[in-house]
């Protein structure tokens, strides 16, 4: 019991270092980066607070947490290509430039 | 007895590996040390928690379970990585090798 | 533990939705949502509301980032200044915010089981829902059986929210299947796809028909297969989607599915029972409950499978139009 209680509260540091990377990043690729990492650790804290609580039917969510994560990641690499705006697209014209 | 304290070898290590990689998010100077700290971590220590609770069960359709969250993240989740990595290249991220090498460029012009 | 946990949770959620409060960059403000939607599903699972969590991992953190994306990808990601000053609007806020607080001091404590809530109708279908419907999951019970014309209700709004997106932007034509379009570069995903999608289907299939048993029942299962197939249109492209599963059909399959539920109504109307009175089904009533929530588990799945990967196409559609011009 012990050992999953101390897993449980390392996975939640994990998550708060996550969120904090998400929610001050330097780019837009380092958000997605803290959200992807949110999303499976997400996964994994609910399986191990499943055991804590002698809930294994909590699995079933961890099961879909793991899903729509994926689908999110997807869909904001989909878009982004789409809400690229102008200037951002001037400036990596000119890194690859200076290529 | 020897199960669980395997178990509790694995969820210690699982634990450890997550916390490095959370670390390595900020520690690590240019996105795509970043992406490889985040990913490489995440896998190992889904691998080892995932196991570690594996161990606890009666072996039933928790086990299962368990297993089809282990194959889910382990396909979606270096997947997402690696398409991320990809878009971040494709949209003009630099590594910081290349970073340093423009830098001195511009310098010397 | 559960208290420290569920504190820990709730910092983390005022911290993401102060942040989404002062970030003028729209994108990261959807991402934000979507880990806002994460959290407060966590929270439930936490406080045992395991179908609730279901819910609101499926919808809020996915069906409603890709919603809310694609309307990003018409209207642009900028948020636009705002001119006007901020005093009046504080003012309002801080005085309603008090007049609640104030309203809140009346209120039973928090977990008294001797709340109004606790006292009204908890019990009785505590204790006689295991031998009137004989469910597991009492959640499911309360939902598809005691509480039968909500879900009816709910099921129509689904619809009708449907149909409100499709007669505003209209669905995309199939015929458009020469565009260009998908995560063409990426193989690796495109791979990953191939396998990702089948088995989410059949997870859909199995929250779908377990609902009974665990958490999980039509609205998730929809919401979960509808989310499968926009991974495919994601990746593959919106034409080989609307290929594969085409807008008309899903227009017919909104319909059908609350005429499923409605059917199973008037079905149970015509046999001697009330609407929606599962009891007259079969010979026994407890095998008739059961018919019952299957049949209109599966009209609520169909309708809103069909609803939401309707509203995702019409946004799609309108999304890659705009995107070609």
């Amino acid at each position: 019991m012990l050992i999953l209680t101390a897993t449980g509260i390392a996975i939640l540091a994990v998550m708060a270092l996550a969120l904090a990377r998400a929610l001050k990043a330097d780019t837009v690729y380092d958000r997605i980066l803290g959200v992807n990492m949110f999303g499976t650790k997400t996964s994994l804290f609910i399986a191990v607070i499943g055991f804590l609580g002698g809930r294994p039917d909590f699995l079933d969510i961890a099961i879909v947490y793991a899903l729509i994560n994926f689908i999110g990641m997807i869909a904001v690499l989909r878009f982004f290509e789409y809400t690229a705006t102008d200037d951002a697209l001037k400036i990596n014209s000119t890194k690859q430039e200076q290529l | 007895m020897i199960l669980e304290s395997i178990s509790t070898i694995l969820l210690i290590l699982g634990a450890f590996f997550s916390l490095t990689g959370a670390i390595g998010l900020f520690r690590f100077p240019d996105f795509f040390t970043r992406v490889h700290a985040a990913s490489v971590t995440d896998s190992i220590a889904t691998i080892l928690i995932i196991f570690g609770l594996i161990l606890r069960t009666d072996f039933d359709l928790v086990t299962v379970k368990l297993l089809l969250i282990l194959v889910f993240l382990l396909f979606t989740s270096p997947t997402a990585s690696h398409a991320l990595a990809k878009s971040a290249r494709h949209g003009g991220l630099l590594t910081l090798p290349e970073i340093r090498a423009t830098k001195k460029e511009d310098c010397s012009s | 533990m559960t208290e420290l946990i569920d504190l820990v949770l709730l910092g983390m959620l005022a911290i993401t939705a102060l942040r989404i409060i002062f970030l003028k960059d729209l994108f990261a403000v959807v991402m934000l949502f979507g880990i806002y939607s994460f959290l407060s599903a966590l929270i439930f699972v936490n406080l045992d509301a395991v179908d609730v969590a279901f819910t609101e991992a499926s919808v809020g953190a996915g069906i409603s980032t890709v919603l809310m994306l694609g309307t990003l990808a018409l209207t642009g990601r900028k948020e636009k200044t705002n001119n006007h000053t901020t005093f009046l609007p504080l003012l309002v806020v801080v005085i309603t915010g008090a007049a609640l607080i104030y309203g809140t001091l009346d209120m039973p404590p928090f977990g008294d089981p001797d709340n109004p809530a606790q006292q009204h109708v908890a019990p009785r279908y505590i204790q006689d829902s295991p031998q009137e419907i004989g469910l597991p999951n009492m959640v499911t019970s309360v939902l598809a059986s005691y509480r039968g014309f909500d879900t009816l209700g709910e099921t129509a709004v689904v619809f009708a929210a449907a149909i409100g997106v499709l007669s505003l932007l209209g669905l995309p034509k199939h015929e458009k299947a020469a565009i260009e379009s998908g995560l063409k570069s990426h193989l690796v995903l495109r791979v990953v796809a191939k396998l990702i999608v089948p088995l989410t289907l059949l997870f859909a299939l199995y929250v779908q028909f377990h609902g009974d048993y665990g958490p999980g029942g039509g609205f998730q299962a929809g919401v979960i297969a509808a989310a499968a197939i926009i991974l495919y249109a994601l990746v593959f492209g919106l034409p080989m989607a609307t290929h594969v599963i085409q807008p008309t059909l899903l227009k017919a399959l909104a319909a059908i599915g609350v005429l499923i539920y409605a059917g199973t109504g008037f079905a149970s109307f015509f046999l001697g029972g009330n609407f929606l009175d599962y009891n007259v089904l079969a010979s026994d009533p407890v095998a008739g409950q059961h018919i019952g929530i299957i049949l209109i588990e599966l009209g609520v799945g169909v309708t809103v499978f069909a609803a939401m990967l309707s509203i995702f196409y019409a946004f799609a559609g309108q999304a890659e139009r705009a995107n070609i011009q």
